[in-house]
This record gives structure tokens, C-alpha cells and sequence, in this order.
């Protein structure tokens, strides 16, 4: 097929054999993710004595899936986990619960009650995330719709729209009837690579009408999508005036924001576990026989001529642990710190992973206000430092409610978060969303923020490759070094999400499999 | 902020501490649980770890740790929103009780580490002309000097010393007027013209270990 693009065969299949016939084709040629059921992962049973004792150094998720896959085909697996827990960065905050950062180790004040909990780590589960719902069905996880965006939530920037939020819903309808307005009257004036028919032109002018909710004649004079200014059960609907194309242009919701819920992971309906999302990890405790030992601080890893031998400390004791192989899902910004005999090439290829930040803030309020403006889950989004607010989607119409007041990756803002004492933090984040919902500090009761590149042992959320280092080092840490293998988020194309460190521990896994197979280990 | 008594359990860390700087490589003694978390960033003997910022600390005298440990709880260092090391490390020192600092010291003591190999290369004729004017203070062969307050420069970390001569010469650290030692290595850092002369010493520095 010289000559002939990708694009251009599918839209000859299409003439051929239709839809599905591009859609297969599609995925015959990769161009389509495909999302299907998983299946288990099958590894051949562990020799007795020979090649069958695995140490996992991390209990976070891709160190549970690793363990939990290697205990089920008979491996003799033990974790070391340095922390006081295990789960690594999926964490849910409740009441007691120690925020071990450094230099402000502390305790979360939330009320005594299961439903007011933050989920300090991961919080969404879209439906493709299918490691991750594999695992969920299998421990029965029980899973609630997750509320990701929400038309009546608000969009806040400082200085436009006279300081005041604005409902999601208004800008978007009143942004598509601009666009949808230019698109009709020029329609007959733009120059595709091929001249439309007159039919296709209608087609476009139609598309243009339904798209925007404009007027017969094209005209955008605002739409009852977004409200109305009657009570529309009583009365005939009256649309909202429209904002001005001039301020739709001037804010600046339309660069991201506006669109964040049509990326991938975060195109509704998203899920979460019902209680928090912990109940990933206690579902792996609870089907996870193999000792998980807490507090354990590994020191060194050092390969030896049939297996590895890891230095760790526990309850003040230093202990040493020999084992044929090692699942290593410390963040990689530890290794450099730690002594081991790895290949001083393997650890520079390790050290192109950089260390990547997040931070949060979550608010017990005593009251559900936001369910009196109309706001059931969802997120707000403001151009001030918290960024985004997120209300809850369970416990509806309850007394008290925790709500996100804060979602910060933005470096600027991060850095200006982290370097402010925990209750500097809630101040800022109260402050901000004071211009969001009057009265916002008075319902205030308690707060807490997660500031992953200050946990102690963590350092740091989704850490990241540039492309350039990516393409030269990946491959390379995909692949086990002599009997020891680096998986984790960090080690995937999606570090931040579960299903990142899942597909890392499922891709090491195979490769493991294959490898032992092979005879490469003897 | 309240930690739990571990003194007994240091005694021991002590004692096991007193004979570890000649065995590097077997070095894998216990740390006291509230001195972990130095040795997250820092490292296990606290050797220095470029991919989480944190420098080597194992072979830096008690009188400088101490000095440094006071510049980030007075608020001298650590406080520039770019200085991110800095940041991340002045709630720590914040955090320590009078008790702990003394204690944290001998803990750092305690520690031994291999010589940080070079992850840069420069010119090191024009490095050797630089450091005579350093010499004065730090020493011929980078010591240190404790009545000038100069600390050690050999047996850092080279990325680590340009980065700090970096952050003086751009008065992240070395900034507050009451941080004299601080103002005058700022003043010193002043002297290097640009990056290249800072690469040139660093890696002339380095070249001594």
C-alpha cells in the first residue's frame, strides 16, 4: 500500500464494508484502544525450592498486584514497606489517621464518621481502566458513580465576569452557540481541501443549528440549555442573556478547563469504591496471605550471583533478606540514596525519571452548601492557587460533607502551597474559595492537605520521563536488571493513575514469566 | 509537635556509629526512627542523592551542620520560593527540639559514605586559578576551616556545590542581613563571572577528593 496513508485506506475500507468494517480494521491497525474484559494474568506455578522466593520492596499498588499475582501461583513473596501502611500513595484520610509529612507529622481531624473521608491519593476510575475494575470485581470492591464535572459547578477567574463564578453549564452553552454562530455564517466561505456539495453544506449549516441551539436564521440570541430566567415548570422558558463573545474570549476557562472532562480518564461516568478508595488496597489485604511487613526501611539491594539480597531496617533492627528475585516499587528518586550493586548505567537510566508533585486540600464542612446552589459532586474550577474544588457524590443531602478545596499541579501554585505551613494552607484555600461560595470559610470545621512531595517516603506523585529520555531508557528499566525489576506508575506511560501502576506490574509480570520460561534464570 | 523518647535506642546507634568510618561498604547501620526520615532524601548513609536534591551530609563537621541547621530555623535559608532543596528542607529543621538537634548531629556523625564520584566535567586549569582566592577561607585542599567558619567543600557532591554557588550568586542563600557567614560567601560567589567559572571550580574542587 505505498503511497497510500492511514487514514486514507481506512476511508477506502469504509466505502467497502461500512462502519464496522473500519472499526475492526482500526483495531487490526492499533489506531483504536480497544476495551474488552481482562482476564487473569496466567503465570506457570513456582518451582518448589528453585527460583520460587520473591521480595517486594513497596506495598503501593503494583507491589500488591505483583505480590498478589506471584502468592496465587505459588511464590514465596514477602513485602517490605516502609511506612506505617500499606497502599503507597492510594490513601484515604479519616478521622486519627497520621499525615506523615516532613517536618509537620500530624493527625487528621476530620469527624469520627466513615463517610467523611478525603482521598489524599487517586479518587476517579474511568470505565477503561480495566486492570484496575479487573481487580475491583474480583475482591468485590463495590464501586459508586463518581460526578466529574457538573453544569451547574462553577468556573471562577479572577477580574472577569465582573468577579463573579460562572456556572459551567452558561459558558459552555453560550461558548458552543458563539462557535456554532461563526460556523453557519461561513460556512460558505471556508476552503476545504475539496469543494463541499451543496447537500453536504446543509448538512454543516444543520450540524451548526443543533450544536449551538441557534435560531432559525442562524443567529445565537442565547439557549434554555443552560437555564432559564422563568420558572420553567410554570412558565415558557426565557434564556439566560448570553456573555459576550468578547469576555467568552477574554477568560481563559476555554484553554483547559473547559475541556478537562473530555480527556480519556476523565470522561463521565467516573467511578470510585464506596467507603473511599482504599477499598482497592483492603481488598488486596484481604486476599493477600504473604507477610506484608510494615515499617520496614530498605537500605541497600544488593545482587548476588542467584539472587538479591536487601538491607532493611525494622523496629530498630537491622535485618538482611535473601530472595531469588526483587519487585522494586520504591519511588526511583530513592535509589540513587540507597547501596546497591546496580550497574551505575542502570542507575542513570533510572534517574531520568524525574520527580513530579501534587497537592491537595480537603475541607470537613458542617454544612452541605453547595447542594443549596444546585451542586451535587462535580468540580469547580478558579484561576487562584486551589484550582479546583470537588464535591462529594456520596452521602447526598447528609449533615456534613468533605469537599475538595484544593487540586494543585500547576508549579507555581504547588510550590506556593507546599512551602506554606498546613494551616497557612487552609487559610489560601479558604480564602479562594471564598470568591466561589460566599460564606465559604464560616462552614469550614476542620481541614487537612496532602502535599505528596513532602510525604515521608514518597517524595513525590507521577513522576515523569521527557520524551527524548523516554525513548532511550524505557525499554531498558521495562526490563529486569540481572533479578531485579523497577515497576510502579513511575514506571508506565501514566504514572498518577492505578491503572499506570498496574499495567507496569502486569507487563513486568509477563516478562518475568516469559524470561523464567526461556531458562534464562537456572 | 511531639516525637516518641528514643533515646535508649540511640545510645545504641551510638555506639555502633563509633566504628563505621572505615567500613563504608558494610555500613548499613541502624538509624534511630526519628532521624529516618533524614536519610529518605539524603540517602541510607546519608551519602546524598541528586534525583531527590538532597546533599551528602556524612562528611560535614558538627559546627557546620549546626550553623546550617540554625540558618534554616532562623529563616536565613530555605525561604526563596526557588531555592526548592531549601524549601523542602527548612520545616524539618523547624520541626527538631534543642534536644533533637544536638542528637541529629551525632547521628550525622555516625554515618559514613563513599566519595561522590564527578557527573560533570570542565576545565580545571582555569577551576585552579579560581580556587586560589577560595583556598584563603576553605583551605588548599578544600578542608574547611572552622575559625573562619568555612566549612569542607571537599567530599561534596559536585552538582551540589554548583548549585549552591549558583544560589548565592543569585541570593537564594546568603541573602539575609543578619546571615554573615551567608553574606560573605555570597559576596565571594560574586566573584565568579558566570555559570562556566562555576563549573571550572566545582570541578576543580571535585578533583581534590
Amino acid at each position: 500500500m505505498a503511497n497510500v496513508t492511514r487514514r486514507h485506506f481506512l476511508k477506502l475500507v469504509g466505502a467497502a464494508g461500512g462502519a464496522s468494517a473500519v472499526y475492526n480494521a482500526s483495531l487490526a491497525m492499533g489506531l483504536m484502544p480497544q476495551v474488552t474484559a481482562r482476564a487473569n494474568i496466567h503465570l506457570q506455578p513456582a518451582q518448589v525450592g528453585k527460583n520460587n522466593k520473591v521480595v517486594i520492596l513497596g506495598a503501593g499498588i503494583a507491589g500488591l498486584s505483583v505480590g498478589y499475582e506471584l502468592e496465587q501461583a505459588g511464590y514465596q513473596v514477602t513485602f517490605l514497606e516502609a511506612s506505617h501502611r500499606a497502599g503507597g500513595r492510594n490513601l484515604t484520610l479519616r478521622s486519627g489517621d497520621l499525615v506523615d509529612e516532613l517536618g509537620y507529622r500530624r493527625y487528621c481531624q476530620f469527624d469520627d464518621k466513615p463517610n467523611l473521608y478525603f482521598n489524599a491519593g487517586p479518587a476517579r476510575i474511568p470505565g477503561h481502566h480495566r486492570r484496575l475494575l479487573h481487580y475491583c470485581k474480583q475482591f468485590s470492591v463495590p464501586l459508586q458513580i463518581k460526578a466529574n464535572s457538573n453544569k451547574l459547578a462553577y468556573n471562577y477567574e479572577h477580574g472577569k465576569f465582573d468577579n463573579q463564578p460562572v456556572r459551567v453549564g452558561k459558558y459552555v452553552a453560550d461558548a458552543r452557540g458563539f462557535m456554532s454562530e461563526l460556523l453557519w455564517k461561513s460556512a460558505g466561505t471556508i476552503n476545504f481541501d475539496a469543494p463541499l456539495s451543496e447537500e453536504d453544506k446543509q448538512r454543516l449549516l444543520d450540524f451548526a443549528r443543533a450544536y449551538g441551539d441557534l435560531q432559525e436564521n442562524g443567529h445565537f440570541i442565547g439557549t434554555d440549555r443552560s437555564g432559564s430566567k422563568t420558572d420553567r415548570m410554570l412558565e415558557n422558558s426565557v434564556p439566560n442573556t448570553p456573555i459576550t463573545m468578547e469576555r467568552l474570549l477574554d477568560s481563559n476557562f476555554w484553554r483547559y478547563s473547559m475541556h478537562a472532562t473530555e480527556e480519556y480518564d476523565w470522561g463521565e461516568p467516573l467511578m470510585e469504591p464506596v467507603g473511599g478508595m482504599d477499598g482497592v488496597v483492603r481488598g488486596f489485604l484481604r486476599n493477600i496471605k504473604s507477610p506484608i511487613v510494615l515499617g520496614a526501611q530498605v537500605k541497600g539491594i544488593q545482587q548476588t550471583a542467584s539472587g538479591v539480597q536487601i538491607s532493611y531496617q525494622h523496629k530498630g533492627e537491622l535485618k538482611q533478606m535473601d530472595a531469588h528475585f526483587v519487585f522494586n516499587n520504591i519511588p526511583s528518586h530513592f535509589l540513587s540514596g540507597l547501596e546497591t550493586n546496580l550497574p551505575a548505567d542502570y542507575l542513570s537510566a533510572v534517574s531520568t525519571i524525574k520527580r513530579g508533585k501534587l497537592f491537595k486540600v480537603a475541607f470537613q464542612m458542617k454544612q452541605r452548601f453547595w447542594e443549596d446552589e444546585g451542586i451535587y459532586g462535580g468540580i469547580s474550577y478558579t484561576d487562584q492557587e486551589s484550582s479546583q474544588l470537588w464535591y462529594p457524590s456520596h452521602d447526598i443531602n447528609a449533615e456534613k460533607g468533605v469537599m475538595l478545596g484544593a487540586y494543585v499541579w500547576r508549579p507555581d501554585y504547588l510550590a506556593k502551597f507546599e512551602n506554606l505551613s498546613p494551616a497557612e494552607r487552609l487559610k489560601l484555600a479558604a480564602q479562594n474559595g471564598e470568591q466561589i461560595h460566599k460564606g465559604y470559610s464560616d462552614y469550614i470545621e476542620v481541614g487537612e492537605s496532602m502535599a505528596w512531595g513532602r510525604m515521608n517516603f514518597m517524595m513525590g506523585c507521577g513522576n515523569y520521563m521527557t520524551e527524548e529520555d523516554r525513548e532511550h531508557h524505557f525499554a531498558r528499566l521495562q526490563a529486569p536488571e540481572g533479578r531485579h525489576y523497577l515497576i510502579g506508575d513511575q514506571m508506565s506511560h501514566h504514572a498518577g493513575w492505578q491503572e499506570g501502576a498496574l499495567a507496569s506490574a502486569e507487563h513486568a509480570l509477563l516478562d518475568f514469566n516469559q524470561r523464567l520460561a526461556s531458562g534464562q534464570w537456572v | 509537635m511531639k516525637l516518641p523518647n528514643y533515646i535508649a535506642l540511640l545510645a545504641g546507634a551510638l555506639v555502633m556509629g563509633g566504628n563505621l568510618h572505615s567500613a563504608v561498604a558494610a555500613d548499613l547501620s541502624q538509624t534511630e526512627e526519628r532521624f529516618v526520615y533524614c536519610t529518605v532524601c539524603h540517602g541510607s548513609n546519608l551519602k546524598g542523592n541528586e534525583d531527590t536534591g538532597a546533599p551528602r551530609l556524612s562528611h560535614l563537621p558538627e559546627w557546620y551542620l549546626l550553623n546550617q541547621l540554625n540558618a534554616f530555623r532562623h529563616g536565613w535559608r530555605g525561604v526563596h520560593m526557588q531555592d526548592e532543596g531549601g524549601i523542602e528542607m527548612r520545616p524539618m529543621a523547624e520541626a527538631l527540639s534543642e534536644d533533637e538537634l544536638k542528637k541529629v548531629l551525632a547521628f550525622v556523625g555516625s554515618k559514613a559514605s563513599d566519595i561522590p564520584k564527578a557527573t560533570f566535567s570542565a576545565d580545571l586549569a582555569h577551576g585552579k586559578q579560581l580556587f586560589a582566592a577560595c583556598a584563603a577561607c576553605h583551605g588548599a585542599s578544600a578542608q574547611g576551616n572552622q575559625a573562619l567558619n568555612a566549612p569542607p567543600l571537599a567530599g561534596s557532591s559536585d552538582w551540589y556545590l554548583k548549585r549552591q554557588l549558583m544560589h548565592f550568586k543569585q541570593g537564594l542563600r546568603g541573602d539575609d542581613g543578619a546571615d554573615m557567614n551567608g553574606n560573605t560567601m555570597r559576596a565571594s560567589a560574586a566573584l565568579l563571572a558566570d555559570e562556566q567559572a562555576v563549573d571550572d571550580v566545582v570541578a576543580y574542587i571535585q578533583s581534590l577528593n
